[in-house]
């Protein structure tokens, strides 16, 4: 699992990797539009990282500055998560009042506190399964050393 | 509907095969077949939501099934052919609280309102009042972020914990 | 009636994975078989016949549309069992380090 794969492969994966993580952006941020929402969107995100891990080998993608970099951004996702349903519990009424404004209906800035919830549960979940991955997958065995 | 009917017979002769075969990474295979399944299942149900979802989980779940089998490089189970003896028992029994509970279940799901006619009391005020009190198009998305919003920072904190868990199992441990 | 039906099935097809086979990895899958079962139980319930998926898209239309409160208890569930076959994954690799097998006949007999 450490050394990659064929040059096929690896041409492949770094043509559409980017593409991949684009297209779970979009369903992240159109969550309150069109079908999909944060969970659909964060694994489509994890999953790009793991094709170029895939298709690099773990060695050269260096899985230490990984493990620091998905601890660091899922941490980030979950507290800004709760800081949004206490922001209702500081304004007044209760826990997670709907309290940014509601804009035009059918638009992409509308829709109040559904938005940042939808980019802060994207990433919690797409650091979360990196990191997961990277456990299972890419570190070296004990009995191997 | 036939669709659907044809669906459930491919799961579930695949779901045996999973099961029973020899090969550790082909019943891997055949557990992806059945979550493929079940995401036609869902956009035939009307959910694409569910079958975003169902389909990205599966990918993952026969990556990370795989990634242990290769790891472990073992390539055939391990248990003995033939049928030995300390197999019987469990076997017998699970055939008999089988029967008992497809049965049971027989009555209990007559309780529940037929397929195709659900009741459909507190989702019509939420179908109704969703768009102009929350702002969202997606309904199911307005339901699980702002109607029970609660619920879902419940899931945000159990799927830390599980992440959590497996780093702490998986830890490189220094020992000298 | 037999949709229903169908899917307790595969719920006592995983079962039989657990309580009878001697691997670890196939008790893994019946695990994972389990949850896929209990969601799509979920998701024929709230099916509605001849009705639209749950999205608005003009806003004076007739709205129509399935139930959309078990597609939101499903949604974090999918999510939640991806995670819990992660950490079962987690210390099956740990039990093959320590015994060398998958075996939970040799791993009962070996004691530490």
């Amino acid at each position: 699992m450490g050394k990659g794969m064929t040059v096929i492969v690896k041409t492949i994966a770094r043509l559409i990797a980017g593409f991949i993580f684009l297209y779970g952006l979009y369903i992240v941020l159109h969550g309150h539009l069109t079908p999909g929402g944060g969970f659909a969107g964060g694994v489509i995100i994890a999953g790009s990282f793991i094709l170029l891990i895939l298709a690099f080998g773990a060695q050269e993608m260096g899985e230490k500055m990984l493990y620091r970099f998905t601890a660091v951004f899922e941490s980030l996702g979950a507290l800004s998560f709760l800081l949004l349903a206490l922001l209702g519990l500081i304004a007044g009424f209760y826990f997670f009042l709907n309290l940014f404004p509601k804009g035009t209906p059918l638009h992409l800035i509308s829709s109040g506190i559904i938005l940042p919830a939808n980019i802060a549960i994207g990433v919690k979940v797409g650091a979360g399964l990196l990191a997961v991955f990277l456990a299972l997958a890419a570190t070296k065995f004990l009995m191997e050393e | 509907m036939l669709e659907l009917y044809l669906l459930i017979l491919a799961m579930l002769a695949s779901a045996l095969v999973a099961v029973e075969t020899k090969d550790l990474l082909a019943s891997a295979i055949s557990m992806g077949l059945v979550g493929f399944a079940v995401a036609i299942m869902f956009v035939l149900v009307q959910a694409p939501d569910l079958a975003i979802v169902q389909i990205v989980v599966e990918i993952l779940s026969v990556i990370f099934f795989a990634a242990v089998i290769f790891r472990t490089t073992h390539f055939d189970t391990t248990v003995g052919k033939g049928i030995d003896r300390e197999v019987v028992f469990p076997a017998v029994s699970f055939f008999i609280f089988g029967t008992l509970f497809f049965i049971l279940s027989l009555y209990a799901l007559n309780d529940l309102p037929r397929f195709g006619e659900p009741i459909m009391k507190v989702a019509n005020t939420y179908i109704r009042e969703g768009l102009e009190r929350t702002g969202a198009a997606n309904v199911v998305a307005a339901i699980i972020l702002d109607y029970r919003g609660y619920d879902t920072l419940g899931e945000a904190t159990v799927l830390f914990t599980a992440v959590l868990g497996v780093l702490v199992v998986l830890r490189k441990v220094g020992r000298r | 009636m037999v949709l229903f039906l169908a899917c307790i099935l595969l719920f006592l097809i995983g079962l039989y994975a657990i309580v009878t086979k001697r691997n670890l990895i196939k008790i893994a899958i019946g695990f994972c078989m389990m949850e896929y079962a209990v969601n799509l139980l979920f998701a024929f319930i709230g099916f509605k016949k001849d009705a639209l998926a749950p999205i608005i898209i003009r806003v004076s239309q007739e709205r129509n549309f399935v139930d959309p409160i078990p597609q939101a208890l499903v949604l974090t569930s999918i999510v939640i069992g991806l995670a819990t076959t992660a950490l079962l994954l987690s210390l099956v690799i740990r039990l093959y380090e320590r015994y060398k097998t998958f075996d939970i006949k040799e791993i009962r007999k070996l004691r530490g």
